[in-house]
Order: C-alpha cells, then structure tokens, then sequence
C-alpha cells in the first residue's frame, strides 16, 4: 500500500495558516483530507476527519533538540491509520498537519522519517510556511519556519505589498517556491503532491542574511564519493547540525542520473537516485541554509573530503 | 536518516547501498579522519563499528550516525570538519 502524503503548514502567529488550511479544505480537490490541528474549533471544516493534538515532545537521550519525537503527533498518525485500516473512519488520501506559531518543524519531520510505524505508513509530502507580506520574517521562529519550508505562502497580500516579503524569502530560501495568496486563497495543487524542485534552478548567488542566516549554492565539478560524501556530511551535522537548518541539493555520484539529497537539521531524507539528468549540465549542486555557515569554509572541506575519497 | 539518532533506523541514510565494499572503503576513509583525533575505527562482522582511542577505551556504534558523538566523547573535543588542520590532514 503506497505511504500516505503528510504535509505540514506551518507559520509564525497570525500568519494566516487557519485561513489557509479553512479555505484549501473548501475547495473540491482536497476531498478525503484528514487534517490534525492544535486548536479545535478553529479550522470550522466539519466533513474532513479533524484531531487536535497537544504539540508534546519527547526528548531522545542524545539530547539533540531537532531529534525529539513528537510523541503527539505519532499518536495520532498511528490511531488514524489503525481506525482506517480497521473501517472505522473513512478512508483518507492525505493527511495536513497545522502547527502552533512557535512550533520547530524539525521534530515533525523527524517524527515522520524516525518513528517505526509511522514511517512505514506515512511520508512527508512538504513544509508549507505562511509569512505574512505585512509583519514578515521578524520573529526568529518564522525565518526558521521560512527556511526549512518547501513552499512559502506570502498571505495577506490584499492589505500590504507582498514584494518586499517575496523577494527576503526567496534570498533566504533559493530552493522553495513562493506564492502570493490573499484571503487564503490558493490552488491545492500549488502546495500538495508538488513535483520535486530541480535544485539546479536554484540561483547561485542567494547570499542574503535573515535574522543571522544565510543560504549559499556550491558547485562542484569533479564527481562526488558517495561513501567520503556521506562522512562529510554526517560530520558536519553532528558539528553544526544546530546551525544548518536545511541542505538540497543534485549529486553526481557517477551513475546514469543524479542523487537527490534532502535534509531539515539533522534530518537527512533517504537518498533517492533520479533516472536522468535534466539537462547537459552534470555539476553537482548543494544549497545550504543555516547560521554561521562560510560558503568558502564549506566548500574547502567538502572538497577535501571528497579527495580523500577519490 | 538522522544524523545522532540513527540508532533508532533500520539503516543510516549515508550507509544505504555499497554493500561490504564500500562498508570497508568507509572504515578506511573514517580512520584518516578520526586519525587525526588520536582515534581509530574497525569494522565488527560488518555489524557495528568499534572506536577505540590510544588509552584503550572504546565504544561500540552501530552507525555513521552514532559514531561522531561516541568519537567526541573519546577525544575528549568536538571534531569539525571545517577545521583546517583536519583538512591539511587528509590531503
């Protein structure tokens, strides 16, 4: 049975992710939607399968703050899956997790790669973030919720231009896509079952800071070592995973297509080979997201790591 | 999957295909890197790892994942890859 879609809306307070979800669970296509929220009553949907949940997290014994599980969160997903499995709810195609303001998304995305059970029947989709185009990214929780996200949903862009906030997310985040919306209003299929970015899209140059974080893109010529790659990386993240809040990026690890890598913290997705490359170019590319991070520094040490495998 | 927490996964993400070859290519590549902190790496049934420092304590980790936290606690520092002595190390 294939793994059910969990994406995840989040965003700082006031931000506009109730009236997000409420107006995307109106429209037609988002049918068979089991949505799992913080405050009931808010989200006034009731033909959708609803549960609320006190955000409660779980702290693992390595003591790792983005590694904690949302033991909540596990709850929940395994209940709604044995309740569909047993035929006592209808059956559901997707499942919208919403988020307090303040919530880390990187517990979530943890919880959804870590947890046994929930793994086995679960998969992240993507991380929405709302930024409103009024207040923008101010508070710290929002230019990480920002960062971390697949899609950002500028909101409010009836009542503030929502230029200057597009173009700071953009420079924050080079690998998500940005959409304006106002009222919520906004086409599913912009946000749900999105096809996975090509990170050679992403500019090059996105050397913007944002409440002490910056993302940079490195390229890298020669093919890399998966085996001195993966060392590197899993070096880094126990040095400064706390700093890095996302790395993406299209490896050429020398077979026919590239490798696509995808990590929230220190959470690193399975690898997953692509069948081809999308064009002529077969560079290897790498967006980095996080604080305290020096392009030059990162891309010295990969390249000696990769030498030594070489 | 996660970088510390990787005990809890079936199988590390950075460990995921190459079979014993490339098993014994990583212990190779991690001994030049933990070399550098007084460390050193074997290999358990192609299992779990064994890290041992120059007093002769040691650790036993079943992953990537779990090894540079264990590798920190022998060497008594962190290890960084950024550092430029470890990179003037593995040229």
């Amino acid at each position: 049975m294939p793994k059910t879609p969990v994406t995840l809306v989040t965003g700082f307070l006031g931000s506009g992710k109730t009236t997000l979800i409420s107006r995307l669970l109106a429209h037609p296509d988002m049918g068979e939607t089991a949505v799992i929220v913080n405050e009931l009553g808010e989200v006034g949907i009731d033909h959708h399968l609803l549960r609320r949940v006190d955000e409660r997290t779980v702290l693992l014994n390595s003591g790792c703050v983005c590694c904690t599980l949302r033991g909540d969160l596990a709850d929940e997903l395994r209940d709604l899956d044995s309740r569909r499995t047993r035929g006592e709810i209808p059956d559901f195609r997707r499942v919208v997790v919403e988020t307090t303001g303040l919530a880390d998304p990187a517990p979530i995305v943890y919880t959804l790669a870590a947890e046994p059970v929930v793994r086995h029947h679960f998969e992240l989709d993507g991380i929405v973030a709302t930024v409103d185009a009024l207040n923008g990214l101010v508070e710290p929780e929002s230019v990480k919720q920002a960062a971390v996200a697949d899609v950002v949903v500028v909101t409010k862009a009836d009542v503030a231009d929502p230029d200057d906030a597009v173009e700071r997310v953009r420079a924050l985040n080079p690998g998500a896509d940005v959409v304006e919306a106002s009222f919520g209003e906004i086409e599913p299929a912009r946000l749900f079952g999105r096809p996975r970015r090509d990170p050679r899209d992403f500019p090059a140059d996105g050397h913007v800071h944002e409440g002490g974080i910056a993302s940079f893109c490195l390229f890298l010529d020669e093919p890399v070592d998966w085996t001195a790659f993966g060392i590197w990386l899993t070096m880094l993240l126990q040095a400064r995973g706390s700093d890095l809040l996302r790395v993406k990026g299209l490896l050429n690890v020398g077979g026919e297509g590239p490798l696509l890598l995808n990590g929230v913290q220190h959470v690193v997705h399975p690898p997953e080979h692509l069948p081809a490359w999308p064009d002529g170019d077969r560079r290897s590319r790498l967006v980095f997201i996080g604080r305290g991070l020096e392009r030059g520094e990162v891309e010295r040490s990969l390249l000696a790591f990769n030498r030594a495998g070489n | 999957m996660c970088g510390l927490c990787g005990v809890l996964l079936s199988e590390h993400w950075a460990e995921e295909s190459g079979g014993r070859r490339a098993r014994g290519f990583r212990v190779v590549l991690l001994n030049r890197v933990l070399s550098h902190y007084g460390l050193s790496l074997s290999d358990w049934a192609g299992s779990v790892y064994t890290l041992r420092d120059r007093k002769g304590r040691s650790a036993v980790v079943t992953d990537i994942g779990m090894l540079w936290a264990e590798a920190e606690k022998l060497a008594g520092r962190p290890l960084d890859p950024l550092d430029p002595g470890l990179l003037a190390a593995l040229a």
